[in-house]
């Protein structure tokens, strides 16, 4: 099922896996099978941090066996605009509905720093092949035969970001090349958030509010030293210090999260919960957030 | 010596639409010996924009326009006519115009492609860098090149992997396009992060068989 479907029903969840370094794919399908009939979709990252892993597309498919709706993430890093076409096409006959397409980190963040970046085409351009294909032509005007694929396009955006406005042009930009909804960067600042979604609800696409389990002090640190676009507050830092058994066991982490998707639920069409491997402790926040 | 072609001319009276006068510099350094930069040409595509209706309000020629200081000096000596045009068009490489943009906060149109450098950063180079894509970009990111100054060579915007305006792979490394965005943003030009999908087209890169028949060709690659 279409996510794109889903948005003027409900407010939409989703999750996410991350297929494992190897061909045991056993946990990782597990980890979304706890996740059934608790999120609408889950995301399957692609080669996620520039870490070489198993196939997401692959990974798609043993979820739909599983009665499960794959988002088919596809970054730009790995493959030329020929491979990213091919691999949209096959997952179309693989019936994989969902797509987020992005721009991929750079090698360099991964496990093989030597290779060669890619990024023939960007989360934008692909964004516009994807749409190609839709109209019954490739990016060269080629055309496809038998019947189009139809996806529902997804695409992401970073709403906490500082300056705010390259993240607004450049989703405007997504919009207009064909994305149909968005799935932002983590957020734990409901305020920016909000100020961000008063600006971005003129482009008329979805917006899932994305959600990072807050697992220790020295994860909040990290992020906000390294990650882009995210910034962990000093209260909430402070929530994680004041009782360390507790935050341990995970239990500060899905309070954090349940509380950011109440606060955040009035100003989105949905959330997007990234656990980072900490799948088990979905169920949990989203029966706190009262989903 | 850096090998650069005319873009051809209705590519440049579409960079100019909205505009009424332009001020032309042209490079007296491996631009001139390509005939796509040094008086002859300016004078060439003044009279060209003059019959299309631009106002061309000065002409001028730098010896090697990959120098900041030169570029410098000779703005400063037009600097009146030059505050009188809507912009600049400089027939020069991608390290010129990158060069002659930085010491001027005025917009800087690319007249040429630079197609074969060999390696070649211009004779007196300082940070610019041109990746010789043969299809030069410059004239819509406000004189600063996303091929060469941003990590994954985007075209259509930041990866939104930037902190605090820092690459993703370099804490000491500018994020390109934040730096293509607050230059637009200071020129007013913003608008041009909205335009059309851009693609690259890297067939673009290889020197055409016009051009690797010239005798001059046979020279450089001596």
């Amino acid at each position: 099922m279409k996510l794109t479907e889903l948005f003027s029903k409900k407010f939409v969840v989703t999750s996410e896996i991350g297929p494992p370094k190897g061909c045991d794919v056993s946990k990782c399908l597990h980890e979304a099978e706890i996740l059934k009939g608790k999120a609408d979709a889950i995301n399957v990252t692609d080669n996620q941090s520039s870490v070489m892993r198993f196939g997401s597309l692959a990974t798609c498919h043993f979820l739909k066996d599983k009665g499960l709706e794959p988002v088919y993430q596809v970054v730009c890093r790995d493959r030329n605009r020929i491979a990213l076409q091919s691999d949209i096409l096959s997952a179309a006959a693989l019936g994989i509905e969902n797509l987020l397409l992005l721009t991929g980190d750079h090698t360099k963040l991964g496990d093989h720093p030597q290779a060669k970046p890619v990024f023939d085409l960007d989360a934008v351009s692909l964004i516009h092949a994807v749409k190609k294909l839709e109209e019954g032509v490739d990016l060269s005007g080629n055309k496809l035969d038998g019947e189009p694929p139809k996806f529902s396009i997804g695409a992401v955006v970073s709403p906490c970001s500082d300056p705010v406005e390259p993240q607004l042009i450049k989703m405007e930009k997504k919009v207009k090349a064909g994305a149909q909804f968005f799935q932002t960067q983590a957020v734990y600042e409901v305020e920016k958030f909000v100020k961000f979604m008063e600006k971005a609800k003129q482009f008329g696409v979805p917006v899932m509010a994305g959600i990072v389990v807050l697992k220790s002090v020295g994860m909040a640190k990290y992020m906000n030293e390294n990650v882009a676009g995210v910034y962990v507050p000093n209260n909430l830092i402070e929530e994680l210090k004041k009782d360390k058994e507790k935050t341990k066991s995970g239990q500060t982490g899905i309070e954090i999260a349940a509380r950011l998707i109440k606060e955040l639920k009035p100003y989105c069409q949905g959330v997007h919960i990234m656990p980072l491997g900490w799948d088990d402790k979905v169920p949990k926040i989203l029966e706190l957030a009262g989903l | 010596m850096i090998v650069t072609q005319a873009k051809p001319f209705e590519e440049i009276l579409k960079m100019l639409e909205g505009e009424k006068s332009v001020f032309v510099v042209g490079c007296n350094g491996c631009a001139e010996v390509c005939e796509t930069g040094g008086e002859k040409a300016c004078v060439d595509l003044k009279q060209k924009l003059e019959t299309s209706g631009i106002k061309v309000v000065g002409c001028a020629t730098i010896d090697f326009m990959c120098n900041k200081l030169l570029d410098s000096l000779k703005i400063l000596r037009h600097k009146e006519k030059i505050d009188f045009a809507d912009s600049i068009i400089a027939l020069t490489c991608g390290v010129g115009v990158q060069a002659v943009s930085s010491v001027i906060d005025k917009y800087v149109h690319p007249a040429n492609n630079t197609i074969y450098l060999g390696g070649f950063q211009g004779t007196w180079p300082s940070q610019e860098r041109c990746a010789e894509c043969g299809d030069c970009v410059l004239d819509w990111t406000g004189g600063i090149c996303p091929i060469t100054n941003c990590s994954k060579s985007l075209l259509n915007g930041s990866c939104g992997g930037a902190k605090n305006g820092k690459c993703e792979i370099d804490k000491e490394l500018d994020c390109g396009w934040e730096n293509i965005y607050n230059r637009l943003k200071k020129l007013n030009k913003l608008e041009n992060l909205q335009k059309q999908v851009k693609l690259r087209d890297y067939s673009k890169m290889f020197p055409n068989k016009e051009l690797r028949n010239t005798t001059f060709y046979d020279v450089e690659k001596e």
